[in-house]
């Protein structure tokens, strides 16, 4: 049993969450910069003193027991490789930490070489190593400890876009049967990599629930932008959600929400009608100010802002050639009701 | 790395630069050719196998192992000690650890004499004790190990510094117990620093003279070290002084040699 329960204060950082992750289970860490996610993971690790709480592994309470005795092995972005030491060398680190004998350790380096798809290069010192590969190998070697916990700081943030969806694919191959905990910003990692998300902002847990689930109906405005949707809070009034600047409709939400209670409405960018002027008078029309421009594969990527809240729109490159796009200038953005989603925001 | 480097020594220095340049270092070599120049060549081998040069050179090539080795025993841990913890004062411990690199090493000697000598500070306790260390060559390792640990010491820290926790970090959430992430990581990391403290604080220590004079005398084979013996050979015999001059030049260039295999180390 490996479950991880974490419930601790660090208060210099202005950080205090509560979290849990069952045996086996693997949590996404998703939250703005700054929000205290890898603060959590350095309380978890016991490299970050709590000033309050207590941190438990498996049943065990780790509060004070110094970081080698933690058995939570952690992959940063920048894999660390010790540079005096090879590949095979490397990854036989941990279990020769743990006692087993050289023999041992080195043939459970092999495999965990193996696993992570870089048993070819067991000789080659980190230097010889390419980025992809050397977070192969960092990956192999935070295993092979034997990890209770793996904790995993955006292992992917600092590797070529192009070596990522293969890495991606090895650590759903390892992460499978792991309790793990994953700081990512990317959906796809927690869609692929994750069993859960938890989002953290200004140092408290803002949202958790299944990725699918909180990808799809987001109730923080981060966990949106990860979910690439736009995110538009007000209030029901029975119809539609109204804000101070425009009013959006959308399918029936559920018959729980009350008039009058807070609630969100959620759309995605590609939705997004965009006008120069009101084409015609009806409903979701919103009149926004570009804040933005740019492209994004076969498309344009609009950013806008209604009063106070953004609102995002994708449309095509032939679309936007008929708009004045210059940065400043007003557009009627409209969205169809069956396109967006509205449900309620818990305060 | 390859793109920045297509680059480099473009950009030419001013010419008047080469002035001062060529000027400095033909003030450091001119003496050593000038002494060179001095070496009678014939009477050399008599020279540096007479009884008290090689009395003298033994004498330093062993006191000065001994002193190095001291230094990397005490040196490396009082610069993990200064690089990795925080404690009050440490400013001004550091201050003090490294003073004997400003102090004339006649002074060292003197502080040295006054602690340990007969009459010194813990000379009573060790009389008792049956150890009489001033006069000795114990008191030759002492004076060497004085002046040449503050070289070590701040070659490693600087090394410790430069090299930062992170590696230490991951090996300890790998499970290394921090004897294992000394062992293991810590020390092959600053290998470099350590290996330019250790050639530092031998060449200091073969060298050494004002505080080894004070403190240990020069008697022959016990405390005259190789520079103390052409010291006193410099009036009565030149020709003997320059020769052994030419032996520590040579012992000097030798050590430089061994550790410039390393690029980078000095």
């Amino acid at each position: 049993m490996s479950r991880l329960e974490f419930d601790a204060a660090v208060a210099p950082r202005s950080v205090e969450a509560q979290l849990t992750v069952a045996d086996g289970e693997t949590v996404a860490l998703i939250g703005p910069n700054g929000a205290g996610k890898s603060t959590i993971l350095g309380v978890v690790a016991g490299l970050v003193a709590p000033t309050s709480g207590t941190v438990r592994l498996g049943g065990r309470d780790l509060t004070t027991v110094p970081p080698h005795r933690r058995q939570t092995a952690l992959l940063a972005q920048d894999p660390l490789l010790f540079p005096h030491m090879t590949a095979l060398e490397n990854v036989a680190f941990g279990p020769t930490a743990r006692g087993v004998s050289r023999a041992a350790a080195r043939s459970a380096a092999r495999r965990w070489l193996h696993e992570t798809g870089v048993g070819d290069l067991a000789e080659h010192k980190p230097h010889q190593l390419s980025g992809g590969q050397a977070q192969r190998v960092a990956v192999a070697r935070a295993l092979a400890a034997e990890p209770q916990l793996l904790l995993l700081d955006e292992p992917m943030a600092a590797l070529d876009v192009a070596v990522t969806p293969a890495l991606r694919q090895t650590l759903r191959t390892v992460l499978a049967d792991q309790t793990a905990v994953i700081v990512t910003h990317d959906a796809l990692d927690a869609l692929l990599l994750a069993d859960r998300v938890v989002v953290i902002d200004e140092g408290r847990v803002v949202e958790t629930g299944p990725t699918a689930d909180v990808l799809a109906r987001p109730r923080s405005p981060f966990a949106a932008r990860i979910a690439g949707l736009n995110f538009v809070t007000g209030q029901w009034d029975g119809d539609a959600v109204t804000t101070p600047s425009f009013v959006l409709a959308g399918k029936p939400p559920d018959p729980s929400l009350r008039v009058g209670a807070p609630a969100v409405a959620v759309f995605s960018p590609g939705a997004v009608r965009v006008d120069q002027s009101p084409a015609s008078a009806s409903t979701n029309t919103i009149t926004a100010t570009i804040t933005d421009v740019e492209p994004l594969g076969d498309r344009v990527r609009l950013r806008t802002l209604a009063g106070t809240v953004p609102v995002v729109a994708e449309i095509r490159p032939t679309q936007a050639a008929n708009l004045d796009l210059t940065l400043g200038s007003q557009v009627v953005c409209s969205v169809d009701e069956t396109e967006v989603t509205i449900y309620d925001l818990p305060s | 790395m390859s793109s920045q480097s297509a680059f480099e020594g473009r950009v030419g220095l001013p010419r008047w630069l080469f002035v001062p340049a060529a000027v400095g270092a033909a003030f450091v070599l001119l003496p050593l050719v000038a002494m060179v120049s001095r070496v009678s060549w014939p009477q050399l081998t008599t020279l540096v196998t007479s009884e008290a040069a090689l009395d003298a050179l033994w004498l330093s090539l062993r006191t000065s192992t001994v002193s190095t080795a001291l230094c990397l025993v005490l040196g490396v841990p009082m610069a993990a000690v200064l690089a990795r913890t925080q404690f009050p004062g440490q400013g001004i411990v550091r201050s003090l650890v490294l003073l004997p690199l400003v102090i004339p090493p006649v002074v060292s000697g003197l502080a040295l004499l006054y602690t340990f000598g007969r009459r010194g500070l813990l000379g009573h306790t060790l009389d008792v004790l049956g150890i009489q260390v001033a006069f000795s060559s114990a008191a030759v390792v002492m004076a060497q190990t004085f002046v040449a640990l503050p070289f070590l010491v701040i070659s490693v820290e600087g090394a410790l510094r430069t090299a930062g926790q992170r590696y230490e970090t991951v090996a300890a959430t790998l499970g290394a117990s921090p004897g294992m992430v000394f062992r293991r990581v810590t020390l092959p990391l600053v290998g470099p620093g350590l290996l330019s403290g250790t050639v530092l604080a031998f060449a200091r220590s073969l060298g050494e003279f004002g505080a080894t004079i004070t403190f240990a005398g020069s008697m022959q084979g016990r405390t005259s070290t190789l520079p103390i013996q052409i010291y006193l050979e410099r009036v009565a015999d030149p020709d003997a002084a320059v020769a052994l001059s030419l032996v520590l030049v040579v012992v000097a260039v030798a050590v430089i040699g061994f550790a410039g295999h390393r690029r980078g180390v000095l």
